[in-house]
């Protein structure tokens, strides 16, 4: 039975070992792990004028800035003997993540816990509380 | 980058220490110097565009009837799309349309937003108070009449100006007038008179970026701030150098997160704004209806006005074209970066703009001053002086809340049209980090000379600039009416076929 591991990446530790973590479940299932980078961007903040006529541009950079961060990752994940895929999206973290593990019928979520306290998590809206509301498909949490 | 911000601080006060010094000289204020020495220089300029002709025995300037009988043609050349298209134009900005694929991009809202903050400023707050002073309540009638016809002028524009854009291999996009007067009319085999047309624009552009943009936004936030503190009223060009400083933080020093902190301030504080100008008319409904009754009256049979109707009906147009900028060109240049799969989708955003701009926040403005009954002819309190008046006579402490909004929306504005100007610049001599830093002090000095001079000729001249990028925009305008058409057919025609249509849908 061939599972999909749908793993939040962002090239932090916490991130790394979530992919580690995926890993390992892959591997007795013959899985696929899906890394799925975010980059935070919201339809609605507010741009100056220069950011508006460079924007085409910056996102253009930033998505191949990502592109490098995730390759190699995906790389790792391969050589381990693991199926990979990769994604790289605009949007709302929490968001995506639901959106794509629907999408894709992943059957398990993977996020690394940045460890924040919990208040700062509160104030700040912590990815990992948002989707352990949210998500569609179990949900682990790599310390 | 540090040593520029320290050279352009030594230039701000040697610039205001040798007018200190002259100010020892003579028995004169250093804000009286500093005007005497440029009204030579703008009043010439004033009464060239301003060349007015008596209708029923008032001077009317010719200008404003330009701009009114532009936003009348293209209201019925495009079937007033205004209405027609109102709900369509909800749709996009709420991103109804909007193709996930696209994220990251700048979205129809995005644009908006951007191109509102240069609009939205003190024109609304205190050039209401100017019309409302000069032209009676009845100026408001012709102000939300000229804000509705406007919306039609920005849809032209800004269609034009996505359309014809110019997008380089680093992925940056300019577009604008000096753009689509350049590559339109050459298309139509006008190529001399497109550039001609495109030049005149950017020269004025960087007028009215140092006029309206500028000085305008300086003097006015200047005058209420005196307002609350009488005791600073003859230091204006001190309140100028700092202006300028913190403005040339941003623009030269590059500190965008200034910037940043302003523009996410700026809407809030126009929230604010509009939020107390509703609970003022709430407190006071018993005079809603005295209220438009004076502004229906006042429209077509005013009485203390100079001028009659013609008189409030200039004030009003004038007013509304200085506030939300339609066919001025101004706004093609923000929504032109836009992510779209069709030029007349902007169109249909910016229609929103003078409809924002005017129709609601202009009008909240002179409904206040109306209720209020403030507004006394000849009593010299116009402006934003007024406006203060009016607000402070339900909340006391409302001044400070104004003064506060003032600063914030003329230092927004100025960053919107130190780009516009910066942008026309470029168009005419080339990019360049020498060329940009000249236009970048030129800037701020006329933030100094701003907030030095009386209201009277900072309005006159910065009206005076505004209303001449009209002049090469719209005979561009008329000429490329017709490629609009052409490209709101193919639009409409798309989006029967569902080539175009609501994601998700």
């Amino acid at each position: 039975m061939k599972e999909l591991y749908l793993v939040g990446f962002d090239d932090t530790a916490a991130s790394r070992r979530a992919v580690d973590f995926a890993v390992e479940r892959a591997k007795g299932t013959e899985g696929t792990v899906l890394l799925l980078y975010v980059l935070e961007w919201s339809p609605y903040s507010f741009l100056t004028n220069e950011e508006i006529a460079e924007r085409k541009g910056r996102r253009r950079e930033e998505l191949s800035r990502a592109e490098t961060l995730v390759t190699p990752a995906a790389e790792k994940v391969r050589t381990a003997g693991v199926d990979c895929e990769t994604l790289v999206r605009f949007g709302n973290a929490a968001e995506l993540i639901c959106e794509i593990a629907i999408e894709r019928s992943a059957d398990q979520i993977l996020v690394g816990r940045t460890g924040d306290s919990p208040f700062k998590g509160r104030l700040l809206g912590s990815l990992v509380v948002n989707l352990a509301q949210a998500a569609p498909v179990p949900l682990t949490v790599v310390p | 980058m540090r040593r520029l911000i320290l050279a352009l601080c030594t230039l701000a006060f040697t610039f205001a220490g040798s007018a200190f010094a002259q100010e020892n000289a003579a028995a004169l204020t250093v804000d009286e110097r500093i005007s005497a020495s440029v009204r030579p220089f703008l009043d010439p300029i004033v009464g060239i565009i301003f060349f007015s002709v008596p209708i029923f025995g008032v001077d009317f300037p010719l200008i404003v009837g330009w701009l009114i009988v532009a936003a009348t043609v293209f209201t019925l050349y495009f079937g007033f799309i205004q209405f027609r298209g109102f709900a369509h134009s909800i749709s996009i900005v709420k991103g109804d349309y909007l193709d996930p694929k696209d994220a990251g991009e700048v979205t129809p809202f995005q644009a908006l937003t951007t191109a509102l903050s240069g609009t939205v400023g003190l024109g609304n707050i205190a050039g209401v108070g100017v019309a409302v002073y000069l032209g009676g309540p009845g100026a408001t009638f012709w102000m939300i009449l000229a804000g509705l016809l406007g919306m039609a002028s920005k849809f032209t524009e800004c269609t034009l100006g996505v359309h014809y854009r110019n997008e380089y291999p680093d992925g940056s996009v300019s577009g604008g007038p000096m753009y689509y007067l350049s590559k339109g009319l050459a298309e139509q085999n006008r190529a001399a008179l497109g550039k001609f047309l495109a030049v005149f624009f950017s020269i004025c552009c960087i007028g009215g970026a140092l006029g309206g943009g500028n000085m305008f936004q300086a003097n006015q936030s200047f005058a209420q701030f005196a307002g609350i503190f009488p005791a600073i009223e003859d230091f204006g060009w001190l309140f100028g150098v700092v202006m300028a400083v913190l403005v040339g933080i941003v623009i030269i020093g590059g500190i965008k997160s200034i910037a940043r902190v302003t523009e996410k301030v700026v809407p809030s504080m126009a929230a604010l704004y509009v939020g107390s100008a509703l609970v003022i008319i709430v407190l006071n409904i018993g005079q809603v209806p005295a209220a438009f009754d004076a502004i229906i009256t006042g429209a077509f049979a005013p009485t203390a006005v100079a001028g009659g109707v013609v008189g409030a009906l200039i004030q009003g147009f004038k007013r509304a074209a200085f506030s939300n900028e339609a066919g001025i060109g101004s706004a093609a240049i923000a929504h032109s970066a836009v992510q779209t799969k069709h030029p007349a989708t902007e169109g249909y955003v910016a229609l929103l703009e003078p409809f924002i701009d005017t129709v609601v926040i202009c009008t909240m403005t002179s409904l206040v001053i109306t209720i209020t009954g403030v507004w006394e002819p000849d009593s010299g309190v116009s402006g934003i002086a007024l406006t203060s008046q009016a607000f402070s006579s339900n909340f006391a402490g409302f001044k400070y809340v104004l003064a506060v909004a003032a600063i914030l929306f003329a230092f927004s504005t100025m960053l919107s049209w130190s780009y516009y100007g910066m942008k026309a610049w470029t168009y005419l001599v080339g990019e360049g980090k020498v060329k940009e830093l000249l236009f970048k002090v030129i800037f701020l000095v006329f933030i100094v000379i701003g907030s030095s001079l009386g209201l009277g000729p900072v309005i006159d001249f910065s009206d005076a600039m505004i209303f001449a990028m009209s002049l090469g925009n719209v005979i561009g305008l008329y000429f490329l009416m017709g490629k609009v058409k052409e490209l709101v057919n193919d639009y409409n025609a798309k989006r029967k076929s569902g080539e175009i249509r609501k994601i998700g849908v």
